[in-house]
């Protein structure tokens, strides 16, 4: 997560009022409510069918929302034609025209606004300038890699000077070290040129390492939108929290703003239960891990190992049968190299604040 | 495989090691395309170059005849014809058959009716059209009946030009809507959505993306058909028994003619020629897959 830069304020206010999207019984869409302030970049973050795409899809004219309306820049557009919005997009899979080369597609939105074939090259170039393709304006896509391409579309997207920039999972298909510089580069040119900004992703991470603002969605509804900083210390529902990576649920008791969490006595965060036994919610890196030597039992035991370089994620079973609680904790590899599957070990939690809710 | 011999009975592998295994599993295809591929196109070749069992152009200069030339001409024309009313109409057929639901009956339908339909050439066919618009057909004859109406004016334009025009045309359409759905398959939804999010109306995505993108499959697909055409023989014979209008009834002609002998190094010319044509009809067509399978993969 890196903190977000200042951003300029030179983009257009986006604001969906109460969408609604139904498709036969399911309800994709259920009452969604979403303002995004002029060049700000708001991440929509949830899992596949919550209804992120199409809401981002009814901003763009792609789909038609079953009530509700969309406004940008104050101006209603919920019956305007999508080629009439004003909005640049870049897609999940690579959209790139294949007939056309690189600095023909990114010209393609101001050739259909009847631009001259000067002015619309010296765009394209200096799109192409932005993203750092300069030398491949006379390729084709597919002489370009699946990063490249996407950054021509990100260039494509920008050069009709949109009111509003759609992102839609445009990292998904890509090798994680290309996805990782990829999303760096999207913020710095959407910090740029100060476009409003919607991102649909499913990869938390992403989110909250470019966005203003973040919105976990769930069943067609906002559950919360906030920075994400605050997201990730405040999660303020069992959803949100799992979603942003509180994925171990320990029994606890709450009384008095704390809760005692594997017998150690923790902060609550705001929304959780305010007494009584509950589920808390403890992210990996709050969940401590010591090895037990002497013949000592410990309370849990180690039942797999993940090496992943620097870190490693070790799962772990506190108790036995029914009652058995599993949990996962993120600790030094030099800690989890020295663990093997069965080893007894002494599972903890930091005094880090966890969300407590009714147990189910 | 090379070998050493090492005074044992064992032979000692050197060098590369090549596996037996994928070689012999290719061999039937290649037993296949050597008895009906290699060697009548060599018998083909060699035998247009003999006469009387010397080396000689005479063959080769029959070709250049008006009789072969006008026969060669109908032949292109027919074939072009057929083509071109085939791609343009089964274009359109396949473009309803991928705009309506992927598992629709509509599409499964056509798509196997299309796959029957394409194979419904030869005798078959050409009887299936005597028996119902011919001259004794039965739509004839109630047309006649009912309205005083002659489908033929008198021509007989069935059992010439026209008629094989429309008659091939009838396994030529479904050709094309099997060869051209893939085609249609490919073109992304992504395309649509981009262009129209960049400003893009409906006749503008077609004219910038849609149509230039399908042009190369088109053509691709239109050559296939003309190769289709050109080489077909069966439909045409039963058709028409009698003229040699089209290369292949000269062929049949110059190896069956009971009126002029020995003219069989001349229909083996003949099929020299059709191959010719074929091979660079078939050059043409893969040069525009390859740029379609690049473009649509």
């Amino acid at each position: 997560m890196t903190e977000s830069p200042a951003r300029t304020e030179r983009g257009t206010p986006v604001e969906l009022t109460d969408l609604t999207r139904v498709y036969g019984s399911i309800h994709a869409l259920d009452g969604l409510t979403l303002h995004i302030d002029p060049g700000e970049l708001v991440a929509l973050l949830g899992p596949s069918g919550c209804g992120k795409t199409t809401a981002l899809r009814i901003l763009a004219g792609l789909d038609r929302a079953t009530s509700g309306t969309v406004a940008v820049g104050g101006r209603d557009l919920t019956g305007v034609p999508a080629n009439k919005r004003d909005m640049g997009m870049v897609f999940q899979a690579y959209s790139l025209f294949p007939h056309m080369t690189v600095r023909d597609n990114v010209a393609f939105g101001l050739k259909m606004r009847g631009r001259d074939k000067a002015a619309r090259n010296r765009r394209a170039d200096d799109m192409l300038d932005l993203v750092g393709l300069t030398e491949h304006g006379g390729r084709f896509a597919h002489q370009l890699s699946g990063g490249q391409q996407q950054r021509v579309a990100l260039a494509r997207a920008l050069a009709v000077e949109p009111s509003v920039l759609l992102l839609d999972e445009p990292l998904s298909a890509l090798d994680a070290k290309v996805r990782s510089q990829l999303r760096d580069e999207i913020r710095r040119v959407q910090l740029e040129v100060g476009t409003t900004t919607l991102f649909v992703t499913h990869d938390q991470e992403e989110a909250l390492a470019v966005a203003d603002r973040v919105g976990v969605m769930n069943q067609g509804r906002m559950d919360q939108i906030a920075a994400p900083a605050d997201l990730y210390a405040n999660p303020a529902t069992p959803f949100v929290a799992e979603f942003v990576g509180l994925n171990n649920k320990v029994p606890a008791t709450v009384d008095g703003g704390r809760a005692q969490v594997l017998g150690v006595s923790v902060p609550v965060i705001e929304g959780s239960l305010s007494a009584g036994p509950g589920i808390a919610m403890v992210r990996p890196e709050s969940v401590t891990v010591a090895e037990v030597g002497g013949g000592d039992a410990g309370n849990a035991r180690v039942t797999s190992v993940n090496f992943l370089g620097p870190i490693s994620r070790v799962y772990c079973r506190l108790g036995e049968g029914d009652g058995a609680i599993d949990l996962m904790a993120q600790v030094a590899s030099s800690l989890a190299t020295r663990l093997t599957p069965g080893d007894p070990v002494v599972v903890g939690v930091e005094p880090t604040a966890v969300l407590v809710v009714a147990a189910p | 495989m090379a070998l050493t011999a090492t005074g044992s009975d064992t032979p000692t592998r050197t060098g590369r090691r090549l596996s037996v295994g994928p070689s012999l599993a290719l061999l039937p295809f290649l037993v296949f395309v050597g008895i009906f591929l290699i060697i009548p196109t060599v018998t083909v070749i060699v035998q247009g170059f003999l006469e009387n069992g010397r080396f000689s152009l005479s063959n080769i200069e029959t070709l250049f005849t008006g009789t072969v030339m006008r026969a060669l001409w109908k032949s292109v024309v027919l074939s072009a014809s057929t083509a071109l009313i085939g791609a343009v109409i089964g274009a359109i057929a396949s473009y309803l058959v991928v705009s309506g639901n992927p598992d629709g009956l509509l599409r499964r339908g056509a798509v196997s009716l299309s796959g029957v339909l394409a194979q419904f050439g030869g005798v078959t066919l050409a009887f299936a059209w005597i028996t119902t618009v011919g001259l004794g057909g039965m739509l004839q004859r109630a047309l006649e009946a009912a309205f005083g109406y002659d489908v033929f004016g008198g021509s007989g334009w069935l059992y010439d030009m026209p008629g094989l025009i429309l008659v091939y045309s009838y396994f030529q359409i479904p050709l094309m809507v099997i060869v051209f759905l893939p085609a249609l398959n490919g073109l992304r939804p992504q395309w649509r959505e981009a262009a129209t999010n960049l400003g893009a109306s409906t006749w503008q995505f077609w004219k910038e993306v849609g149509i230039p993108v399908l042009t190369p499959p088109f053509l691709a697909s239109a050559l296939l058909l003309f190769a289709n055409a050109f080489a077909a023989y069966a439909t045409a014979a039963i058709l028409v028994s009698q003229g040699q209008i089209i290369l292949p009834l000269m062929i049949r002609a110059a190896l069956t003619s009971e009126v002029v002998l020995g003219q069989q190094n001349l229909a083996f010319a003949l099929a020299l020629e059709m191959v010719v044509v074929v091979a660079v009809v078939m050059w043409v067509y893969n040069w525009y897959l390859k740029r379609a399978a690049r473009w649509l993969q």
